[in-house]
Parts: structure tokens; sequence; C-alpha cells
């Protein structure tokens, strides 16, 4: 039987404030255990949570970068279970009424376009965590965490392939982060995806019973984890067995999935709207205000850049993915100087190209580039006006980006790299190859003209690279021709 | 009436040198020292803290506020910086709030002085104060009976002149109905007009902090530092406080006064309505204009209520897990053990059943037949009190059916219990302010008399409550075997 996969995600997107959605508790990451946990986080007696209006921003912002509707009133709810990480003893989230709902996300997998559907964006708060591992029968508490602000964002079913999942994943991630309200930081769990997976025969209209698999905290082991429960409910289905629906855990060691708990032990959570909150009341003025205070969005920066600088669809999409690197992209050309259009390209390849290389290798992002976009561009310049060869260039970059110098301009100084423009050494160097090497020559002479490559390769040879290789072949034919 | 010995006398007179603060705040200790083991009002006594707070102000080193040297009472229910704060349950019997309730931060800027934690039903969960994990407190008028509740170790104190003042919380009549029937005056005033922050939380839609006091212009002084916005608290309306003293002039003459038929139907004790009756007529020949009113919906009020408030207890006390703070089980053997028997053992029975009602109607399947019900009836509730004032200025009415009942009389039947509160729960529902006023007695024990007025008109109803007591003397009684030496 052919099997066809219906895949939606939740994610759970940590919002960039400084304080907590409910208390004045900082959400910095990383400080001692309970440190950042105040009187309203540890719910003592007689705390009362306040909303923080930079969320209600930010959930706004993200709302119409998805074209949803924003809620003119939405409601805080109590979500009531039992665990020691939850102080009060329930989660303040939204359930009847969110404040975001109906949007969607395009994506762009193997050249299809698609639309995915996001029913629903709501706000609650982080629990604590819980340490098991540190101690030995006993487990720690670290509420540092608790009422850190979330956007929990629900796709419709609308996805059928890990690598669509994955798409929407990235699309999503990278608006949040050029939206300024995530730091995206999916290893800190800024960023957390859960996603549900069913499987049904290929055409019916009925939905299979879903899974939802938690933990998985990168984009790779998404697809992994997707396509492992894929591949597992449809093993199961077809020895005759029924997939249950239940919580499971992806272990990127194991590359599987594993159940963590069934839904016949789900919660009652007794849901009820939050009597300590008043309803989010949202006016047109507010909604308009943040619209149009939107920075530029990927789908539409990315077009701007193929319009704007001649770059090819493939180079705009990978530019845009992250607002960093599209900034990036944008200082550099504007540090080349010049036509936007004509150095768009070749800063597109030495950021593409020698510059991811570099920072991959030593395991860096963009932001954290020893190049700065003005070294960069001051580099493309240098390329572009003739002072250096391309070849040059790549030497120049090293130097750059291992901090031995403060600009292309300097390296250049230091090492005497200037190509050499004087066309009487040229004529030296071209004059000694001749010379040097009459079998070529006579080669070139009895017709086999590609030899001139290698004599040209000689003459930069013994000019250290610092000739222009086209004035060298110009010159050098010249004078094979008049002999 | 009380001029001479009321707050305004006690705090000029300190100011002028007459007494100090010290010599207040011993006089009241003092008091507590011999009558409270015979009732019971308080849970802590905080003598040293008293004292020290005390000489702060007669030093001069304190806040110099309007009430500079009270010595106040306040009830157990409202977090107190470095002082047990139990709310009555054994559950919190061993945790020290870290941090003052803005309610009694407001106070102590205002220049009181906490003269100890008022004993009270456990979370509040009562109308006798016999919930609690302390033990019952006693009527002062005569300590077989109870002293109503859920704030009836205050109102207990203030009837047997432990201190001039008390605050309380209100939930469902947990001000009103222990004032009726303990003789002393006691204010609810409308939802949001005193700060939450640090109240510990029975029912978070219902709960109102107000005092109780020896009269209206004395309520009038400690609401006056009391009440005001908090941005701790979202449901605290922000809005300028009125000075409700300075703006008590006994002048009723013309007021519109509601009586609503359905708070003198059958029920109503004989006594109780005759005393009732009476102190409209007191009204009347002050200048007050009484006229008959409906309140159509409230028999929904019982039953409304109780799904509410248990709903919303249910939740604000799932907190109290023994994880953090509070009671905790001994050698849980896992999770679940350590959650229900610390739970188990931590709260009295009728919290336990409020927990169960509570959880019951919120749940899968009940919620809209219980829970979205009932804030449909809430709502008919409060449209009935917002079309009688559209007609009335005040209403007036009995707080309760009855006076005190025998201790133990309604333990064992809940239901009784619980439509005690039958003409306090309507205002609460709405989120009105209420008073209850010394209006006389029935066989030797204090009959109230409830006026409502509409949203954040507390100073119309002190100013009624001032007019009727310069009229009458009623609130000047006192339980026999309490009321020599009641000032300094």
């Amino acid at each position: 039987m052919n099997w066809e996969a219906v895949i939606g995600l939740e994610v759970h997107i940590q919002l960039a404030t400084q304080s907590k959605i409910f208390s004045t508790a900082p959400t910095a990451y990383g400080a001692a255990p309970n440190a950042q946990a105040s009187a309203v986080d540890i719910a003592l007696p007689g705390v009362l949570p306040v909303i923080n209006a930079g969320v209600i921003r930010m959930a706004t912002r993200f709302g119409l970068a998805i074209d949803a509707t924003i809620a003119p009133r939405s409601v805080f709810a109590r979500k009531h279970y039992f665990y020691p990480d939850l102080p009060k003893g329930y989660q303040i989230s939204q359930y009847e009424l969110p404040i975001v709902a109906g949007g969607h996300l395009d994506i762009t997998v193997a050249g299809r376009d698609k639309r995915v559907g996001i029913t629903r964006a709501h706000l609650e708060e982080d629990a604590g965590k819980s340490l098991h591992e540190a101690y030995e029968r006993e487990t720690g508490i670290d509420l540092n965490r608790a009422g850190t602000p979330l956007v929990e964002c629900v796709s419709e079913p609308d996805m059928t392939s890990a690598a669509e999942a994955a798409a929407y994943a990235r699309k999503l991630h990278s608006l949040v982060t050029y939206l300024g309200i995530c730091d995206g930081n999916m290893a800190e769990g800024s960023f957390r995806i859960d996603a549900n997976v069913s499987v049904r025969p290929a055409g019916s209209v009925e939905f299979g019973t879903r899974t939802e698999t938690k933990n998985v905290n990168s984009f790779r082991f998404l697809e992994k984890a997707i396509d492992f429960e894929i591949e597992r409910q449809i093993d199961v289905l077809e020895s005759g067995g029924t997939v249950v629906q239940e919580t499971r855990l992806y272990d990127p060691e194991a590359d599987e999935t594993r159940s963590m708990r069934s839904k016949e032990e789900a919660h009652d959570y007794r849901y009820f709207p939050d009597p300590d909150l008043l309803p989010v009341a949202i006016d047109a003025d507010f909604i308009e205000a943040e619209r149009a205070d939107l920075p530029e969005l990927p789908d539409a920066k990315r077009a701007r850049f193929v319009a704007d600088y001649g770059l090819g669809d493939d180079d705009a999409a990978a530019l845009t993915q992250s607002r960093v690197l599209a900034d990036y992209f944008e200082a550099t050309v504007a540090a080349a100087g010049g036509d936007a259009a004509s150095q768009g390209k070749p800063a597109a390849n030495w950021i593409m190209g020698d510059l991811s290389g570099a920072l991959n290798r030593e395991g860096r992002g963009v932001d954290a580039s020893p190049v700065s976009p003005s070294q960069l561009g001051g580099l493309i310049a240098r390329v572009a006006d003739g002072t250096i060869s391309g070849k040059i260039g790549k030497e120049v970059f090293e130097a750059l980006f291992a901090g031995e110098g403060e600009s292309a301009d300097a390296i250049i100084e230091a090492r005497g790299l200037r190509q050499i423009t004087d066309t009487g050494a040229i004529e030296g160097y071209v004059d000694q190859v001749i010379a040097d090497n009459p079998d070529q020559v006579q080669q070139y002479l009895d017709g086999k003209t590609k030899i001139v490559g290698y004599l040209v390769g000689q003459v930069m040879k013994a000019s250290q690279g610092k000739a222009n290789p086209k004035d060298v072949n110009r010159m050098l034919v010249a004078k094979l021709d008049a002999l | 009436m009380t001029a001479e010995n009321g707050i305004r006398s006690l705090v000029a007179r300190r100011a002028a040198g007459e007494i100090s603060a010290a010599e207040i705040a011993a006089h009241y200790l003092e008091r507590i020292e011999r009558h409270d083991g015979d009732l019971n009002t308080l849970i802590s006594v905080c003598a040293e803290r008293a004292r020290a707070q005390a000489e702060a102000v007669d030093a001069g080193t304190a806040a110099d506020g309007p009430l500079a040297g009270l010595p106040l009472i306040h009830k157990d229910i409202f977090c107190t910086e470095g002082v047990k704060t139990s709310c009555g349950s054994r559950m919190l019997d061993n945790f020290i709030a870290p941090y003052d309730a803005t309610a009694v931060a407001r106070l102590a800027a205002a220049g009181a002085v906490t003269l100890g934690k008022a004993n009270m039903d456990e979370f509040a969960m009562g109308s006798s104060n016999e919930t609690s994990y302390y033990g019952p407190v006693r009527n002062p008028w005569n300590r077989d009976y109870v002293p109503g509740g859920s704030s009836g170790g205050s109102a207990a104190a203030v009837a047997a002149g432990l201190a001039p003042a008390a605050t309380g919380t209100d939930t469902g009549g947990s001000i009103r109905q222990p004032a009726a029937l303990c003789g002393v005056t006691g204010i609810k005033p409308t939802y949001g007009r005193v700060s939450r922050y640090g109240m510990i939380a029975f029912a978070s839609s219902l709960d109102q902090g107000g005092c109780f006091a020896r009269s209206a212009e004395d309520c009038a002084h400690v609401l006056g530092a009391m009440a005001g916005f908090d941005a701790r608290d979202s449901t605290c309306v922000e809005r300028d406080v009125p000075d409700y003293a300075a703006a008590l002039d006994g002048n009723i003459r013309g007021l519109r006064i509601g009586l609503p038929k359905q708070y003198f139907a059958d029920g109503l004790e004989a006594g109780s309505r005759a005393a009732i009756d009476k102190a409209i007529a007191e009204l009347e020949g002050l200048g007050a204009e009484p006229v008959e009113i409906e309140l159509p919906h409230t028999d929904l009020a019982v039953s409304t209520y109780y799904v509410i408030a248990p709903a919303e207890a249910s939740s604000n006390l799932a907190r109290y897990d023994g994880v953090r703070y509070g009671h905790r089980c001994a050698d849980p053997v896992d999770l679940d053990d350590l959650y229900s028997r610390s739970r188990a053992e931590g709260f009295g029975r009728e919290v336990q059943r409020r927990i169960m009602v509570g959880a019951y109607v919120l749940s899968a399947g009940y919620y809209d037949a219980y829970y979205v019900k009932a804030q449909q009836t809430r709502r008919l509730i409060a449209d009935d009190f917002t079309r009688a004032f559209a007609d009335v200025d005040l209403i007036a009415g009995p707080v309760t059916q009855a006076p005190a009942f025998r201790l133990g009389e309604k333990l064992d039947d809940p239901v009784s219990m619980y439509l005690n509160d039958v003409y306090t729960l309507p205002a609460s529902l709405a989120g009105l302010p209420g008073m209850s006023v010394p209006a006389g007695f029935v066989e030797g024990l204090p009959v109230g008399l409830q006026l409502l007025a509409p949203w954040f008109e507390e100073g119309r109803l002190l100013n009624a409550a001032h007019a009727f007591q310069q009229a009458t003397d009623w609130h000047t009684r006192r339980p026999p075997g309490y009321e020599s030496q009641e000032t300094p």
C-alpha cells in the first residue's frame, strides 16, 4: 500500500523580553539555579501576575508577520496539572481566545511552493526545570525559567514530508529572528519544536492516529525524527498493529523516537479564565502602529535582493535566511562601493564561499565573524578595481580572517601584493619566460596555442602573482605572434 | 458619640503628646494578654514588633501618617514580612511571609502598629470561624456562640476591645457577617478598591480586603489608608481615593434607600426583622426615603457562589503542594505520595470539600453546565443591582437571617452553613461595596444592618452609616466583661 504522512508542528517560541511574562524577574539564560525566580515566579501565597506589555507587542508583530488575525480581545486561562517545576499548580496560557489566529507561511521545497496554514498562536508562561541527573534519588528544581514568555504557534496538519516540516520550521525560525522577538537559540531552548505525525493510505481523507514527538532541538533532528516516525508508523500498520496516540521523545544519539507517555494518562487540565488577569484588549490603532513598525520580512527582502543586486533566486534565498546574514551582505555591498547591481554577485560569492567556509571551520556564526562587512567590502573593491587579482584576494581574505591586518588595503601594502601595472616590469618577466622556455614557445609556434596558459602561469609565478594576468596574456601573445 | 474615643481622637492625643504610641500599644497588648485566652481571636501576637513600631513612631523615625501610633490587628490572610502568615491552615503553619501585603504596607506607611494576626476560617472558607486549624474563635457577647466568619478573629477582637480596628477580607460576606454577629462596624469596599497583592487568594474574582472598627468614622480612617491603586494587582482599579473621613457630614436627607423584597422574605428571624425595621425607620427619621425594590435573582446567589468560589479556590490552592514552602508530609515515597499526603494533612475538611467541588465544576464535561452557567447567573445577579441603583442611592437590609448560632451547631451541615450567606453573597458576586452596622440585639446577641452602595460609592455608604450612628448607640455597646478600660 502507498502511505501518506500528515504532519503538523507546534513550536514554542521564547520571546526575547528582558523580564518575565507576569513578573519583573529577568529572563537571561544561564544564571545560578533559582537566582532569577521572584516571589511571583515561585508562587508564594498572595502574589499576583501582571502582564508584561512587551509580550503583547511581540505577539502582535508575530501575528501580523504571518498574516493572521490579531484578536481584539484575548483571554488568559489557567491550565492545571501538578508537577514540582510548575509552582502555581497551573500554567497561565491562552485557551479559547488566543491572541493570534488564522495565519500562514509559504515554503518552497524541491522547487515547489506550498502554503502552510497556522491555526493559532497563543501566549503562555514557561515552567521551570526539573534536574534529575545532578542528584542521587532526588530532583532539583530550578525556577529561573518559570514565567519566561512563550508564543506557542500551532500549524495546520498541512505538511506531508519531513522536508516540508523542516522548511516550515526554518521559515518560522527565520521570521521570528527577523522580527527580533526571539533569539532563535535552539540549543538554549528558545525555539522548541513538537511534531505531530500520522500516516494514512495515500488519497484517504480520514486522519490516522497521531503521535507527538517532543525534544527536537535542531532542524536536522526534526527531519530525522519525522522520517523515523513515519517509517515506524507504517511498519506498525503494515504488520497489522495500530498506532497508539502518545507523546514520544526523540533521541538523537540512537536516531529514534521513544514512547514517553500515552494519552490514556492525559490530564483533564480544567481550563478556566484566569480571574487575576483582565482580558487583553487590542485596538486597531495599536495594530496599525505595529504593522507600520515591522521590519522588512524574509520574502520581501529576498525579492528585493534579486531585483536590486542582480542575484539569482537561490543566492537571495540563502542570504535572506537570517536577518544577520542579510544585513551583513548589504553592509558588505555598501562598503565595496560602486554599483550595487555589479557588486552584489561578488559579495554573495565571497560571503557564501570563503566567509561561510571559514566560519563553519571555526564553528562561528556570521554575527561573530572576525571579518567585518567593511573589511570584506574593502577587499571586494580592490579586486574590482584591479589592485589585486582574485587569487591574491583569497590570500588577503585569509589574512583578514586571521586578524593580521586592519583592512584589505593595509594587508596589500604590508605584503606588497599590489598588482604590477608597470608594463616595463611585466615585459621583463615575459621576455625572460620566452627565453627560458624554448620548447613551449616552439609548440605555440607549431599551432598549439593553448600552451600560452602555461607560459602565463610562468610569468605570474615569476612576478609572485602580482602581475595582472590579462595584461600578461595580451603581452605574451603579441610577442609570440611577432616571433 | 464616638469622637472622644475614636481613632481620630486617639491619633490626635498621641500627636499632642498626651499619650505615647508605646503606651497605646502596651494597653492593647495587655488586653490581648488578659482576654484572648478565652476568645482565641489571634493566631500570632506580635508584641515585640508592635513595641518596636510604636517606639519608632514616638521617636519620629517611623512614618508620621494619618494613623500614626494606631494599633491594628491584621487578618492572618494578609502577608506580613517576618511574621507567620497561616491563613488559618496547618498548610501554612510554618510559613513566615517574606513580604508585606500592599494593604499591610499602606497601613504601616500611614503609621499603624501591628499588634497581631487574627484567627480566621481556614483559607477564609467558612461562616463561623470553626474551620480554623487554630481552633474556633468565640463570640465576646456569648462565648458559646460563633463570631461569624471567615474574618471572625478580626471582628471578635474589635468587639472585645483588643484593638481599635482590624483588617479583614470578604469573599461572600466574610467581613459583613462577622461584623454583624459581633456587633461591630465592618466595610467591604468595591472589588478593585483595595489591592489583593499579598492577600492570600481564596476566590480571586470575589476576594476584597476591608476593615472592622467601632464606628463608620473609624472605618473611614482605616479604609482611606488601605485603599488605592496598586500596579501589582491587575484587578485593582486606578481611581482616586476620596478622603472618606473628611467627607462624613451625617446628612442623608433625601437619600433613596432600596429595601429588597427578597431580603425580607421567609427565613428572616423575627427578632432580627424587628431590629432591621427599626433601623430603617431610624434612617427614615433622618430624612432618608425607603423604597421597596426587587432583586429578582437573589435566590440564585448561593448556588452561583458555591460554584464560582470553589472553582477558583481549587485552582488558587493548587500551589500548596509541599514542594517549596508550607506543610510537607513525612518521608514521601514518591511524588504522588508527597502531593496527596501533604495536602490531605495540610488542609482541613471544609477546604478539601471545596477543592473537590471546585475541581468537579471545572472538569471536562461539567464546565459548561456548572462554571459557565454560574458566570451567566452571576451576571443576572449583578444586573439586578444595576437596575436597582438606577432608582435608589443605597440598599438596606439584614446581613444574616438570624444572630450568631452556637458553636458546633452547623458544623456537620455545610448546606445550612452556606445558606447563612444568602444576604451577603449577591453584593459579593456583583463586586459592590457593603457594610454591616450594629442595629440592635436579640437575646443579647447583636444584629447587623447591611448597607450596599453602587460601585466605588464607599463614601455614600460610610456617610449613611455615620448618620445612623450619630442617632443611635448600638455601636457603643460593649460585651459584658470586656467593657472596662477599652481605650487608654
